[in-house]
């Protein structure tokens, strides 16, 4: 049985005039860590408020874990845990009182599921008295994920949770799902950040309210159906605006110190690097890179 | 159970912690009562008077002395000199003048007939008709007191009594208004907008994912407000009987299970309000607007109803105030029973159990 089952979704605002999910089906595993990868606004928060049921889709059906969204969204609703976009705890509360609110709001307490948020809570007990508007970023998201864990959940909706968090503590986040997959739990987690995906095992693609690929993160990479350069030379703007006319090159576009470009066909990255610097291009340096799943996502959304 | 609970404690630290809510919650109150009892009473007091004494005998002296004996008035130090009235009243150092014609007393005495002219800022009309009768009726009891033998063959003395209100405390009225009027702003503003702070904050989201039932969601939101209200309806109590000398003639449980209902009303709207609002901003400005001018205009303890259009009068049957008004004024302040605003009670039951029944109605389990 599949955790998570969307079948043809599709969710519009606005009379229909806006819409945010375009005809979504997937499946997510039991125990699966699964990753819903696109940019703002690409329909992701839509989606988590579907299925955990705070929103009503407008066509399509959903379940988790076997039931349905729609009708049987109170048994939903004691299974789930689920971690908002907004920051959802109390900031007057302190980190102590929030937790206690919410375990004793889904029916638990703090002693009963010690052992699922022993890890992380005990980052964050030197601040049990503090208030929860005070605590850092990286912090507040870990007391959010201890609440909406303090239940323990059968599947576990994370919607954006490391946006807005630093490098060290989006890090140390992701190792935490990691440890709480092998719990048995299922997590199904949001971001527009990709290089967190390649931390799933599933990942869907979305763009625009509609899903471009689902698969493993390697799998997508594999699916690269061309060669990638990585290009640069000295002046890299002049670089850049000099390969967007040029007839030889499929795509373009800037990544890092680089420039990432595909070829038509017939093309040869040697041909195209000399024609470069007998344009007066300084150093231009051009290699073939193994490519990675932000250049598939490009790939896959200029097909689209 | 447990839940409810923990949900109430948790508004609970909200309340206390947030030091705006609580300066609504009990300073508004204090502020509205010390206000409307000390500064705007439409009590006359403290007038300016001043006296030109062209007879300086011993009746004129008598007389006043005993206006200055009254409280009412100021007395500025009296002169023969006629032109100090016109300077005082452009000065604005007498809102009154008093003026005794040469002979007063020795007319007094023997002719049996005397004048006597009072000269008043005719600016504020009111306050002066009020000067005129306080001065007319210092005389005539000073007319009766030097000639009491002087019987007319006729004469009609009225005796007023003012019912319920023997001491003309002008705090009487206002305390039942101020009641209805604070009651309504702290629960209406602040029930709706601690619902709406959840939509905010997104941490509904959780509420309503949450196995707690939707429903209980708003009534734990009512409870902490319902106490604390009925915390600052004592507190209103006590500030009006030991500050303001207002005496609650009538059962005090009764007034107490009354402003229990009404302040149950002012919570369900409260209720309503933030089901239909997004922001905290919309939610306050709705129950200020919305709740706080019709309470003033038709209560009936700022204008009187009886002087309103027809079409006003109409009206004001809709606003819950104006019927806790009524109750209150006839428990508190004439002592009368239940019997006597059972109709009253009903009417703002029916009320309440209308918006109550629309709020909860209307709570979205879902987000939109």
């Amino acid at each position: 049985m599949s955790a998570v089952v969307l079948d043809h979704i599709t969710k519009t605002y606005d009379d229909g005039k806006v819409v945010a999910v375009d005809d979504v089906s997937l499946q997510v595993a039991e125990g699966e860590l699964f990753g819903l990868i696109g940019p703002d606004g690409a329909g992701k928060t839509s989606l988590f408020r579907i299925l955990t049921t705070l929103l009503l889709p407008d066509k399509g059906s959903a379940t988790v874990r076997g039931y349905d969204c729609v009708k049987d969204f109170k048994a939903i609703r004691s299974r789930i845990g689920y971690m908002p976009g907004k920051f959802s705890l109390y900031q007057d509360l302190t980190v102590k009182e929030n937790l206690d609110f919410f375990a004793t709001l889904f029916g638990s307490s703090i002693e009963e599921n010690y052992d699922l948020i022993r890890d992380i809570y005990e980052q964050i007990k030197p601040f049990n008295d503090r208030r929860a508007g005070k605590l850092s970023g990286g912090m507040k998201q870990k007391l959010a994920l201890c609440c909406a864990l303090i239940h323990k959940p059968e599947v576990l909706f994370l919607d954006e949770p490391t946006t807005g968090v630093d490098v060290v503590s989006r890090k140390e986040f992701w190792a935490m799902l990691k440890s709480l997959k092998q719990q048995g739990i299922t997590i199904v987690v949001s971001t527009p950040y990709m290089d967190e995906a390649m931390r799933c095992e599933r990942i869907a693609l979305i763009q625009g309210g509609k899903i471009m690929s689902v698969d493993t993160p390697d799998n997508i990479i594999a699916q690269f159906p061309v060669t990638l350069y990585a290009i640069k030379a000295d002046d890299i703007y002049r670089l850049l605006t000099a390969l967007r006319n040029e007839p030889a090159i499929d795509s373009s576009y800037a990544f890092g110190e680089y420039i990432h470009i595909t070829l038509r066909n017939g093309s040869d990255i040697d041909t195209l690097r000399q024609q470069m610097e007998e344009k007066g291009h300084a150093h231009v340096a051009a290699k073939a890179i193994r490519p990675g799943i932000e250049d598939s996502f490009i790939r896959l959304m200029n097909q689209a | 159970m447990k839940q409810f609970l923990a949900f109430i404690r948790k508004e609970f630290f909200h309340v206390f912690r947030d030091r705006r809510t609580l300066l609504i919650m009990f300073g508004l109150p204090v502020a509205q009562i010390v206000l409307f009892g000390f500064a705007l009473t439409s009590e006359v007091k403290d007038i300016t008077l001043t006296v030109i004494d062209q007879s300086g005998d011993v009746n004129t002296q008598q007389l006043i002395s005993k206006i200055k004996s009254s409280s009412y008035f100021v007395v500025n130090e009296s002169t023969r000199d006629y032109n100090r009235i016109a300077d005082d009243f452009k000065k604005g150092r007498a809102k009154c003048a008093l003026i005794f014609p040469a002979r007063f007393g020795d007319d007094l005495q023997h002719g049996g007939k005397v004048q006597l002219q009072i000269i008043t800022d005719g600016s504020d009309p009111n306050t002066a008709k009020t000067v005129v009768n306080y001065i007319t009726a210092i005389t005539t009891a000073y007319q009766q007191q030097v000639s009491p033998s002087q019987r007319l063959p006729f004469v009609i003395i009225p005796e007023t009594r003012m019912l319920y209100n023997e001491e003309g405390n002008g705090s009487l009225n206002f305390i039942p208004g101020v009641m209805a009027l604070v009651l309504m702003i702290v629960c209406t503003a602040l029930t709706s907008v601690s619902v709406v702070r959840e939509k905010e904050l997104g941490t509904m989201e959780i509420l309503l994912v949450s196995p707690f039932k939707p429903l209980m969601v708003l009534i734990a939101k009512a409870i902490p407000y319902l106490i604390l209200s009925l915390a600052n309806f004592i507190l209103i109590l006590v500030l009006a009987v030991f500050v303001l000398d207002v005496a609650i003639k009538g059962s005090i449980i009764l007034l107490f299970l009354e402003s229990m209902l009404f302040i149950i009303t002012c919570l369900s709207l409260g209720l309503l309000i933030s089901n239909t609002t997004n922001s905290q901003q919309t939610a306050l400005l709705l129950s200020m607007m919305g709740m706080m001018i019709p309470t003033m205009i038709f209560t009936g303890f700022m204008f009187p109803l009886e002087n309103m259009p027809k079409v006003f009068q109409v009206i004001s049957n809709l606003i819950p105030s104006r019927w806790y008004f009524l109750i209150v004024k006839a428990v508190m302040l004439k002592g009368l029973g239940f019997s006597y605003v059972w109709k009253e009670t009903l009417v703002m039951l029916g009320m309440t159990v209308a918006a109550l029944t629309i709020a909860l109605k209307n709570f979205k389990t879902r987000l939109s």
